[in-house]
């Protein structure tokens, strides 16, 4: 109930700030009969309608993990998106390594384990993007290259 | 015959040594994909799209790979189904009704083979039905003007949304959030900027393979951690292979029956392999009534689902062919493949781009043959695959995944919004808010506000030119239909006794 409800609030908000949006958008005077605000405000009209629509009839409760899980998925996002930043300055084998042996930490708390699937995946993955695939990667840190 | 003589000429693009090698390795990855619980053949296919891409693949191969996969994995989910009770992926739910019974009676042997069998029944003879059809379909696509191709759209979202959801306000939602994606970007007639608040990485628009990879393959991370990564154990042992020729001659009506239902559903846009599986094994019970030992291992209770979800495969590839609208999740992925080639699906495809169409036609064929082999004789090879640990499998998915997107466009930026889409799939897929027509919405967004301002361009601002021919009254008409007939349906017939049908992977 709550979550459908907080859910549906989040649309309605999200669909009214959608159509202010639309609003703000620079017409030309070479347009066309419908111009570019037309369909955008059709979107966020029907949004709006199924966001209340699910405030007025809520489906039942899901069953959301405990607070433990909950950590465990917020330092998967950090590890990820930390991920998303060093592929490009630290090349492929290290960064990858590390977040690999982390993502299967998550799933399973087994240290050694979660240390060999990272460096394995990480070499073997690079060999076959590499010379299988034929992918551009980078290997190493730029500095550590030369 | 104009057909045969496309139908050779296809083959003849088709049977290269490279082409083959590279349907062997799509039908190989496939049935892993489907197999292993959790990747279906939207992420199977997802996830492949970039890497095909960045391997310089032309049209013709990147597709004869990709739908490799794609019939792959309608082959591989039936693995997991009968020997662990669990789908390997959405369309194979039914299989596992007969088909673990049957396992745990020591017959998971022949459910293998029965299944394989049908599988191969099913997609041959859909793939059949496509070279007929889409022919004709894409003729009559040719009386498409914008304002029919508008109805169109609007009818998959509908379709998608009313039958294969359980509660229609989300499906809209979820629509509704894919096409309010699919606006970021620059205006195509005014050349001005939507929705980009300023930032320079969001004028090109969202690129759709970033949220297909996001939602299909980054959430299901989550959804693992949450699952505390069960491993698949595999409860039933699995014998010889010997083929059980009794029960494949009791069951070919059955396959008939069901790849005819599958096809079907398969046509219809949005409705999908789960729905041709469904149908199928429904179907199947109500006709064969008590003669049937269905639910507790009947060898046509597997072969119903098998030939519905795989035939079901084949029909999605003709609305997706002629008019460019997937008639499920998967086409949909095809789909933004096909785009990333720059090929507009519809019907001037057949006249422009015949080699492409028919190599892929010709490659369904091949890839269909390779795959009974595979999945019959040489099925104990994936069940071993089977024992691939989570803590290994989601790691290897999400390094792809990254490595994919980041090959494609090299940009850090798509890597983080990747991210985010993988935590927006795991809180929709919690909410029960359907994923498959947010792909849909960012993928056909544009083409239908195009379509509906260039009838507006037409008709000079007149709204009713939107229903002024027949087909786009009726096209209208089954959008509608689509959308609120679920409504009351629902209240008529019973429940499914398996867990509600979900379109995320199919």
């Amino acid at each position: 109930m709550a979550s459908d409800r907080i859910f549906g609030l989040v649309v309605v908000i999200s669909a009214l700030a959608y159509l202010a949006g639309a609003f703000q958008i620079q017409t030309s005077f070479l347009s066309d009969p419908v111009g570019p605000r037309v369909f955008p405000m059709m979107i966020a009209v029907v949004g709006l309608l199924c966001g209340l629509t699910m405030l007025w009839k809520p489906d039942a409760e899901p069953e959301w993990p405990p607070l433990p899980v909950w950590l465990k998925m917020a330092v998967t996002v950090v590890i990820l998106t930390a991920y998303a930043y060093m592929l490009a300055p630290l090349g492929f084998l290290i960064p990858t390594a590390l977040v690999a042996a982390g993502v299967s930490y998550m799933i399973a708390p087994q240290p050694a384990k979660a240390a060999l699937t990272g460096v394995a995946l990480s070499v073997g993955l690079f060999v076959l993007f590499k010379y299988a695939l034929g992918l551009g990667l980078v290997a190493l840190p730029k500095a550590m290259m030369g | 015959m104009d057909t045969i003589s496309n139908l050779v000429m296809g083959f003849g693009v088709a049977l290269t040594p490279f082409t083959l090698l590279l349907a062997v390795v799509g039908c190989f990855l496939g049935t892993i994909f489907g197999a292993l619980p959790g990747l279906g053949p939207a992420n199977g296919v997802a996830i492949l799209i970039p890497v095909a891409f960045t391997m310089g693949l032309d049209a013709t191969q990147a597709l004869v790979l990709l739908t490799s996969v794609y019939y792959g994995t309608m082959y591989g989910g039936r693995i997991s189904s009968i020997l662990l009770n669990i789908p390997g992926d959405e369309p194979a739910m039914m299989t596992t009704l007969d088909g673990f019974p049957m396992a745990r009676q020591g017959r998971a042997g022949d459910a293998l083979v029965i299944s394989g069998v049908a599988s191969f029944v099913g997609s041959f003879l859909s793939t059949v039905g496509l070279v007929v059809m889409a022919p004709l379909l894409a003729s009559i696509a040719y009386l498409f003007g914008p304002a029919e191709y508008f109805a169109l759209y609007l009818l998959a979202f509908c379709t998608l949304g009313g039958v294969a959801s359980k509660n229609q306000a989300k499906a809209a939602v979820a629509a509704c959030l894919g096409l309010g994606i699919a606006m970021i970007g620059l205006d195509n007639s005014t050349g001005l900027p939507r929705f980009t608040g300023g930032n320079m990485h969001l004028m090109d628009g969202i690129d759709f393979l970033v949220a297909i990879v996001g939602l299909f393959a980054i959430s299901e991370i989550f959804i693992f951690i949450e699952s505390h990564g069960r491993d698949s154990a595999i409860g039933v042992t699995l014998g010889k292979l010997t083929i059980p020729w009794k029960d494949l001659k009791a069951s070919t009506g059955t396959m008939l029956r069901g790849t005819g239902i599958g096809f079907v559903s398969g046509v219809l846009p949005g409705a999908g392999a789960s729905l041709g599986s469904f149908m199928a094994y429904m179907a199947e019970k109500s006709i064969l009534g008590s003669r049937g030992r269905f639910g507790q291992g009947d060898p046509r209770g597997v072969a119903a689902p098998e030939a519905g979800n795989n035939a079901a495969a084949g029909g999605a590839m003709v609305p997706m062919l002629t008019l460019g609208v997937p008639g499920s999740g998967t086409t949909a992925v095809m789909l933004a493949l096909l785009l990333t080639l720059n090929i507009t699906p519809g019907p001037l495809l057949f006249k422009e781009r015949p080699e492409v169409v028919w190599g892929l036609i010709a490659s369904l064929f091949i890839a269909n043959v390779v795959l009974l082999i595979m999945n019959v004789p040489l099925v104990k090879l994936f069940v071993r695959v089977l024992m691939i640990p989570a803590w290994v499998l989601l790691p290897m998915v999400t390094m792809i995944s990254f490595v994919g997107i980041y090959s494609l466009s090299g940009s850090t930026f798509d890597l983080l919004l990747m991210v985010v889409f993988g935590v927006l799939g795991y809180f929709l897929r919690k909410l029960d808010v359907p994923t498959v027509p947010v792909i849909l919405g960012i993928l056909l967004g544009s083409n239908m506000e195009d379509s509906l301002r260039r009838a507006m361009v037409i008709s000079d601002g007149d709204w009713t030119f939107l229903f002024s021919s027949p087909i786009a009254i009726g096209l209208w008409i089954a959008a509608i239909a689509g959308f609120v007939a679920p409504l009351f349906l629902r209240g008529v017939l019973k429940k499914p006794p398996v867990p509600v049908m979900d379109v995320n992977e199919d």
